[in-house]
């Protein structure tokens, strides 16, 4: 049996990835069928109640200049918002709010049953159809069929998903929904490169049980700048957060009990991330530390929910509650969501395209953890990633790819399809070479044009966006024309505002270059204008403050890019360079990269094996080129 | 794709004839506009034309080296590209100090094979010559050429690798701060990042200084020759000079101005200083023109003492020998056609740490000995200081140069308490650089330290 219709995209898996992933491929005019397993769990934060955060906010606004959703959905249900390293540039600023995360869930699932070409079906996805290497759709539990021109998978740790407690193991997606065995396996059969991650979640805790009164409590900052161009006004509830931290008592729990830990008594073999340690693992790898951080979040307005970040375990009930209940503030605690880890299957991102589309099937795409990465943010941006590239492919359009220099979301992709991953993947400023120019302040600057150009932000929202621009540069300009000189009545203004005098006349925009001068501290020379719109003037300072070093990047930037334009030809046979090692040559048979740039990027690359490359290259043109000629 | 402009000296090593140096990319040009003065009217150079002229330094204005020139505008070169090369009289100090102006100026050190390379790249090959190219690049394999270089740069690398281990700690303090954001990694130890960056920077620049003829033969070194009068060191000087240029005579105590002349031993720029006789005198001018010659000899690289082979030591040869215990000493014992008094053994009593040679400024007898003993007298010094670790290669130099100056930055940067991604910047950087000599720095690695020093997450 089948539907009667045929779709241009099928997206399995409404999370995060999913729901960005069929929005896009809709919005851009292509058929679009979401499945989820149960309608209710659609787009659910599963873990923490956060969006955002360091690096993970610039793929917020990148999702969001280039007509994404998640932002907007942010904005309309946070109720507690951080600018994190404040004190710190702006290149490495980023915005965290926390979301009540069942306005989150409803207001997503609101948006995509709204969308024009987007249909939504309760399903369990089991098998892809696949002819002669294309991908024709896909069947649910039932044996029922739909068909479909291209496929994307973001299924997250449903993939054979097993959750651990103590010594009980339980087959799960998350806590309290089946997993999705049949498709992992169909996944291995068809013969991808798949392996095994570990993930957690701390417990949650009932907010009446909890004694906050000694606890230390972090308001939402005053006046937060939203994640989204759109968005005009916030809701006005805000949720404090409140710290607290483990204690010896803690640790010695944990210590004595050890072996009853699936991580420690072998029971999980899934890679866990280093970066995001259960609490096992912090108290057995760092014995010296005597406490470590304990934030309790709200999950939500109307819940008495808490997210007790920081004591994520896998360890048996009865030493939850103790656990727990051994920190400052918790003794009374009651928990009404048990900690937990889950293994899940993930495919190794190396059998990726830049597009998502896999190498071994065309019209099958992969998104979200499926392709070894955490957190809600990272999914989003690859989901709509391959919403865009599968409604590309369906409309016969370029694909659409951004470089490590354009965007986070590059610098994910290329890491993802390049590197391929070994502990679940997540985003750092450290990982983007260009970072000063990659900011959340410019995003809409950087990728609106992009977004516009794929049908996906309004005309008016660009106009608005070019006017902008505009005045930025109209902005510096004008600072730029205005000189002062080094006259005692001016040395004497710079002196009340606590800055150097200066010896030589310099430009208003030199001038602002200092750190402690602020744009509307010029305001007492003459050729300073006011600018109204907030944004415009902090991108006027952020420019002058930075200039020398965005010269830097963007000459770095250049470099780069000549680098990526060398396209390797395909067809190429790395087991025909004798100079290349055998383990080279299988990496680089495995990723196929596309430039000389990506090839670069292969862990354990060296300059004499590039060249080697560069000159068998050229030898294949060479020898193309002689051919035809005798012909 | 935009190249950078690569420069390499062509000729082989060693002393020859004629040195060629090839600078090839599309600043070749403005390079040869920078160094090369032609000899005859301001005229720009003409493709494939040799010019006759001199390359002269930018900074010093000094003239390096009296030159044919010829450039050749892309695409008609070997490489394809606008090509400088610069024919240098073939000491290979002279072609490094050159080498070294077209780098200051803007070209990068040629990697091995790298102008082949960019011949083949840019179409001026063909398929069979491409093959012996292919041959050439695996030759260069990575294991090949480490183990050639091994026992010559091998406490280069470890001490390079050291340094690099250290920016990476660094590294890892900066950008925990940033990723972990302030709520979740402890706030950055100014004082100790300082100190850190700071023995880094002394590290380098105590490599650096090892880069055994960087300092010779950018200055050149300075030999005073010194003797009695009438010892014989004006007919030396000319002799070193290869024509009359001193005036010689039998009365002693004519020479009373310093004369100064520069000559090339293996391509070292030596500058000989004739200098008045040393004998008591009253006479007021020729007095303080002794007293003039002491101080000579202090500042000088090498003191050679002359000595008359045909005399008993004088008074005069023994305060000469006694005043320059200690400095880098030629003793040199002249007028060997002459029947001989002085005999090695007594002078063996005499200056035991020195061995004399015999040389007849007349005849021209033991001259290429004495330049030879010259020579190996200032390189030993210079290279001897630190036997552990020497930076020998010109691209190793302009490699932790770089470095250098980026570690400054980074320590300006974190001590005047910039935000972190600014020094972060900086030893990206100075890594890059390193990387040149070692191999590149991955954003992994940097990750690998975070996590195995902080403990860090929620």
């Amino acid at each position: 049996m089948s539907l009667p219709k045929k779709f241009d995209v099928i997206v399995v898996g409404a999370g995060h990835a999913g729901c960005e992933a069929a929005l896009a491929a809709a919005r851009m005019g292509c058929e679009t069928l979401l499945f989820n397993i149960n309608l209710d769990s659609i787009a659910l934060m599963s873990c923490n109640p956060a969006i955002g955060g360091l690096a993970k906010a610039q793929l917020v606004k990148e999702i969001d200049a280039l007509g994404g959703e998640m932002a907007k959905i942010a904005d309309k249900t946070a109720c507690h918002f951080r600018l994190l390293n404040s004190s710190k540039g702006p290149a490495v600023q980023s915005s965290r709010v926390q979301c009540d995360k069942q306005l989150y869930r409803l207001a997503m699932k609101e948006v995509v049953e709204r969308e024009k070409h987007l249909y939504i079906r309760q399903a369990l996805v089991e098998r892809l159809v696949v002819e002669d290497g294309v991908v024709k759709g896909v069947t649910d539990n039932t044996g029922f069929y739909y068909e479909g021109n291209t496929v994307i998978i973001t299924a997250g740790t449903f993939l054979n998903g097993l959750v651990h407690v103590g010594v009980s193991r339980q087959s799960a997606g998350r806590a309290g929904e089946i997993a999705s065995i049949g498709l992992a396996e169909n996944l291995k059969e068809l013969g991808f490169e798949m392996g095994r991650m570990k993930t957690g979640t701390p417990p949650r805790l009932r907010a009446s049980s909890i004694d906050f009164s000694n606890l230390e409590r972090q308001d939402s900052d005053p006046d937060p700048t939203p994640f989204s161009y759109t968005t005009k006004t916030l809701r006005e509830e805000r949720l404090p957060s409140y710290f607290t931290a483990t204690t010896a008592a803690t640790h010695k729990i944990i210590r004595e009990n050890i072996m009853q830990s699936p991580l420690y008594s072998g029971a999980i073999k899934g890679v866990s991330a280093r970066y995001c340690p259960s609490l096992e693992d912090k108290v057995m790898r760092f014995e010296d530390k005597g406490h470590h951080p304990v934030v309790l979040e709200f999950e939500g307005l109307e819940t008495e929910e808490i997210y007790s970040k920081g004591l994520g375990n896998s360890l048996p009930l009865e030493l939850q509650e103790k656990l727990v209940q051994s920190v400052p503030g918790l003794e009374e605690a009651e928990i009404m969501r048990n900690a937990y880890a889950i293994e899940y299957d993930f495919v190794q991102p190396t059998e990726l395209k830049q597009t998502f589309e896999t190498k071994l099937i065309t019209g099958l795409y992969l998104a979200g953890q499926t392709n070894g990465t955490s957190g809600y943010e990272e999914a989003a941006a690859q989901g709509m990633w391959a919403g865009i590239n599968a409604a590309c492919a369906v409309q016969k359009r370029e694909p659409f790819i951004l470089d490590r220099s354009e965007a986070y979301m590059g610098v994910l992709v290329d890491d993802l399809v390049t590197r391929g991953v070994d502990e679940p993947y997540r985003m750092f400023t450290s990982r983007a070479e260009y970072r000063l120019i990659l900011r959340e302040d410019n995003a809409t600057m950087r990728l609106m044009g992009k977004g516009h150009e794929l049908g996906l932000i309004p005309d008016d929202d660009y106009r608005d966006l070019k006017e902008k621009v505009r005045q930025v540069e109209a902005g510096i300009n004008n600072l730029s024309s205005h000189k002062i000189y080094p006259v005692t009545e001016t040395n004497e203004i710079l002196e009340k505002m606590k800055t150097a005098p200066i010896k030589n006349p310099v430009t208003l925009y030199q001038l602002l270059k200092r750190t402690e001068v602020a744009y509307d501290g010029l305001k007492v020379f003459d050729g300073w204008e006011e600018i109204k719109d907030r944004d415009i003037k902090r991108q006027v300072e952020i420019e002058a403050k930075y200039e020398g070093y965005i010269k830097r990047q963007k000459e770095a930037v250049e470099k780069f890019r000549s680098l990526e334009e060398k396209k390797i030809p395909p067809g190429i046979d790395y087991c025909e360079i004798p100079s290349l090692s055998s383990e080279l040559q299988k990496k680089l048979t495995a990723v196929c990269p596309a430039s000389f740039g990506q090839a670069q990027r292969i862990p354990g690359m060296t300059q004499a094996a590039l060249t080697a490359v560069l000159i068998h290259a050229k030898k294949m043109e060479l020898e193309s080129k002689n051919a035809s000629g005798e012909n | 794709m935009q190249e950078k402009t690569i420069a390499a000296i062509a000729t082989p090593e060693g002393k020859g004839g004629i040195g060629i140096i090839r600078v090839s990319g599309p600043q070749a040009e403005e390079i040869c506009r920078a160094l090369f003065r032609p000899k005859k009217g301001n005229v720009p150079l003409e493709t494939h034309r040799l010019c006759h002229g001199e390359i002269v330094s930018p900074e010093t204005k000094t003239v390096l080296d009296e030159v044919l020139a010829v450039f050749m505008k892309a695409p008609h070169s070997y490489t394809g590209e606008d090509t400088l090369e610069i024919h240098c009289h073939g000491g290979p100090f002279i072609l490094k100090n050159v080498l070294g102006e077209v780098i200051k100026t803007g070209a990068r050190p040629a990697e091995p094979g790298e102008f082949t390379k960019r011949a083949f790249l840019n179409n001026r090959l063909d398929l069979s010559q491409a093959e012996a190219v292919m041959e050439l690049i695996e030759a260069q394999s990575p294991r090949g050429l480490e183990f050639a270089l091994s026992h010559l740069r091998g406490d280069l690398s470890a001490k390079t690798r050291s340094l690099r281990e250290s920016l990476i700690e660094i590294l890892a303090h900066l950008e925990t701060s940033i990723d972990f954001g302030e709520d979740d990694a402890e706030p950055l130890n100014i004082k100790e990042l300082t100190e850190k960056i700071g023995h880094v920077i002394r590290d380098i620049q105590g490599i650096l200084s090892t880069y055994s003829e960087g300092k010779i033969h950018r200055e050149g070194v300075s030999a005073v020759i010194t003797g009695k009068p009438n010892v014989g060191k004006s007919s030396l000087m000319n002799r070193l000079l290869g024509e009359k240029r001193v005036i010689v005579t039998t009365e002693p105590g004519t020479t009373r101005d310093f004369i100064e002349e520069t000559v090339s031993i293996q391509g070292l720029p030596v500058t000989f200083v004739d200098t008045a006789g040393i004998r008591d005198t009253r006479e007021e001018i020729e007095s303080e023109g002794i007293a003039l010659v002491w101080e000579k000899a202090e500042a000088a690289d090498v003191v050679i003492i002359l000595l008359d082979g045909s005399e008993d030591l004088t008074k005069e040869d023994r305060e000469i020998i006694d005043r320059n215990r200690g400095r880098t000493i030629a003793l040199v014992v002249n007028k060997s056609d002459l029947p001989q008094k002085l005999t090695a053994d007594s002078l063996r009593k005499r200056i035991p740490e020195v061995e004399p040679l015999w040389i007849s400024a007349k005849y021209g007898e033991g001259i290429p000995e004495m330049k030879e003993k010259i020579h190996s007298l200032v390189v030993r010094e210079n290279g001897g200081n630190n036997p552990d670790i020497i930076v020998t290669d010109l691209r190793h130099k302009t490699a932790l140069e770089g470095a250098l100056a980026k570690c400054i930055a980074a320590g300006e940067g974190i001590s005047g308490g910039f935000s972190p991604e600014l020094p972060s910047l900086e030893i990206r950087e100075a890594l890059d650089h390193l990387g040149e000599i070692l191999g590149v720095t991955t954003t992994e690695e940097v990750l690998d330290s975070i996590f195995s020093r902080f403990c860090i997450g929620k």
